[in-house]
């Protein structure tokens, strides 16, 4: 039944390629990278206006609003994942390739996920210092973030993955991921708080870490079997 | 030798039924050419003997030797030049040099073009690119959507010529094309008028 495999290029190889392909085709096309900083800095500066310039009131909450921008984001680029290997018929030859099809999907998340996600877990800093988050929550929230992300776009890919043969498919996505976002969202917003108050953030970190790790082993194949799906109707 | 059979197989799409009692076995050294008129299934057929398609799929398909299938979305992406395209392709079965894959491209007359973003190319070029993969895979079994689509004259028999040269070395190529035949004394035709679901 099944045709004779013999993988000509080594899993890391053809997981490598994957990557490289598609980190390619998001850097040539900046706009995406650029998008979801240039919403996070919009959002940051509009905060402050409608909250008033109070700097105590912004920095009490400037872990809470940090973290939902990144939320949204998130799944604001999460949801054309695979849109355009699915529209230009990579995700068939990457579904009929000897490789494991989760392997090769997680190839692209990778590369997803260095140019948005840890992007923007990088230039976090910046963007809490303009709400006056206090400094002791700075390295917290950028590690937290990193984390986080890691955690939003393996969920995004696994809702992308499900959703991407659906035309319109943005609002379901957003009724299927935000559910599984909101542990991440508590999990963060309680490490940077704890930051901010002197205390130790390391019990919330952890409990991000222990979900990002049994995301990063689960979501693949949930991704894998997702793509399959989709390409089948 | 066999390289794929299909027996009894039969295609829905949606709630319809296209194609019934499908039978077929492609032995290496053939050439087929999928007839019907549009819509008939011939996209669905392929995709279903390639294994991309299962709903809707009954009957047994095997495939005892590795695949080659071409679509008609080209798996290129526009912002990386043809050479990064082949390298990384989606499939992963291409393991030549770079050097192996700018042969290839000058076959396929994109001398030149190795390094140019695929967007800024012709839509006949860059089903010139996805083509060059022929001369890449190693596998013996090719399924070819419309091959010959946005091709000019001498694509097309360039194109021929390929096909002509993997049948002769054991490999067999199964392709639908709406052109009138073209390896006459070689190709074997299957038309899907006398499959269609009633």
């Amino acid at each position: 039944m099944s045709p004779v495999d013999r993988p000509s290029l080594s899993l890391l190889t053809a997981f490598g390629r994957q990557f490289r392909r598609h980190g390619q085709a998001l850097m040539a096309s900046l706009a995406d990278v650029a998008n979801p900083l240039l919403f996070f800095f919009m959002v940051v500066t509009l905060f402050p206006l409608g909250l008033g310039p109070d700097p105590l009131q912004l920095a009490a909450m400037a872990p809470g609003i940090l973290w939902v921008v990144a939320l949204l984001a998130s799944l604001m680029v999460s949801a054309r994942m695979f849109a355009s290997d699915f529209e230009d018929g990579s995700l068939e030859q990457m579904a009929l390739a000897s490789h494991p099809l989760s392997v090769l999907a997680l190839g692209e998340v990778a590369a997803h996920w260095l140019a948005t996600g840890c992007l923007l877990a990088l230039v976090s800093p910046l963007f809490a210092m303009m709400l006056g988050l206090p400094s002791q929550g700075l390295g917290v929230l950028m590690l937290s973030l990193l984390l986080g992300t890691l955690c939003l776009t393996l969920i995004g890919a696994v809702g992308s993955a499900l959703t991407v043969s659906i035309r319109r498919g943005g609002l379901l996505l957003s009724l299927l991921i935000i559910p599984l976002n909101v542990p991440v969202l508590i999990f963060g917003t309680a490490a940077v708080t704890e930051a901010v108050m002197g205390r130790d953030p390391s019990t919330w970190l952890t409990l991000m870490g222990a979900l990002a790790a049994a995301m990063l082993a689960l979501a693949p194949l949930a991704v894998g079997a997702a793509l399959r799906i989709s390409l089948d109707s | 030798m066999v390289l794929l059979s299909a027996e009894e197989v039969s295609i829905e799409r949606g709630e319809r039924r296209l194609l019934q009692d499908v039978d077929l076995s492609v032995a290496s050294g053939q050439i087929w050419q999928v007839l019907g008129a549009n819509g008939v299934g011939k996209s669905s057929l392929l995709r279903a003997l390639a294994g991309l398609a299962r709903f809707g799929v009954e009957g047994s398909i095997s495939r005892f030797e590795r695949l080659l299938y071409l679509a008609h979305a080209p798996a290129i992406k526009r912002a990386l030049s043809p050479l990064d395209n082949l390298r990384c392709h989606p499939a992963c079965d291409i393991t030549s040099t770079p050097a192996q894959i700018s042969q290839a491209l000058e076959a396929v007359q994109l001398g030149g073009f190795e390094h140019q973003p695929v967007g800024s190319l012709s839509a006949g070029q860059q089903r010139r690119v996805a083509l060059a993969r022929l001369l890449l895979s190693d596998a013996p079994l090719w399924l070819l959507d419309e091959p010959f689509t946005a091709l000019d004259g001498a694509g097309c028999d360039w194109l021929e010529g390929c096909i002509r040269g993997h049948v002769s070395s054991g490999g067999a190529v199964m392709f639908t094309s709406h052109q009138p035949s073209r390896f006459s004394e070689l190709q074997q035709d299957l038309d899907l008028a006398h499959y269609v679901a009633r």
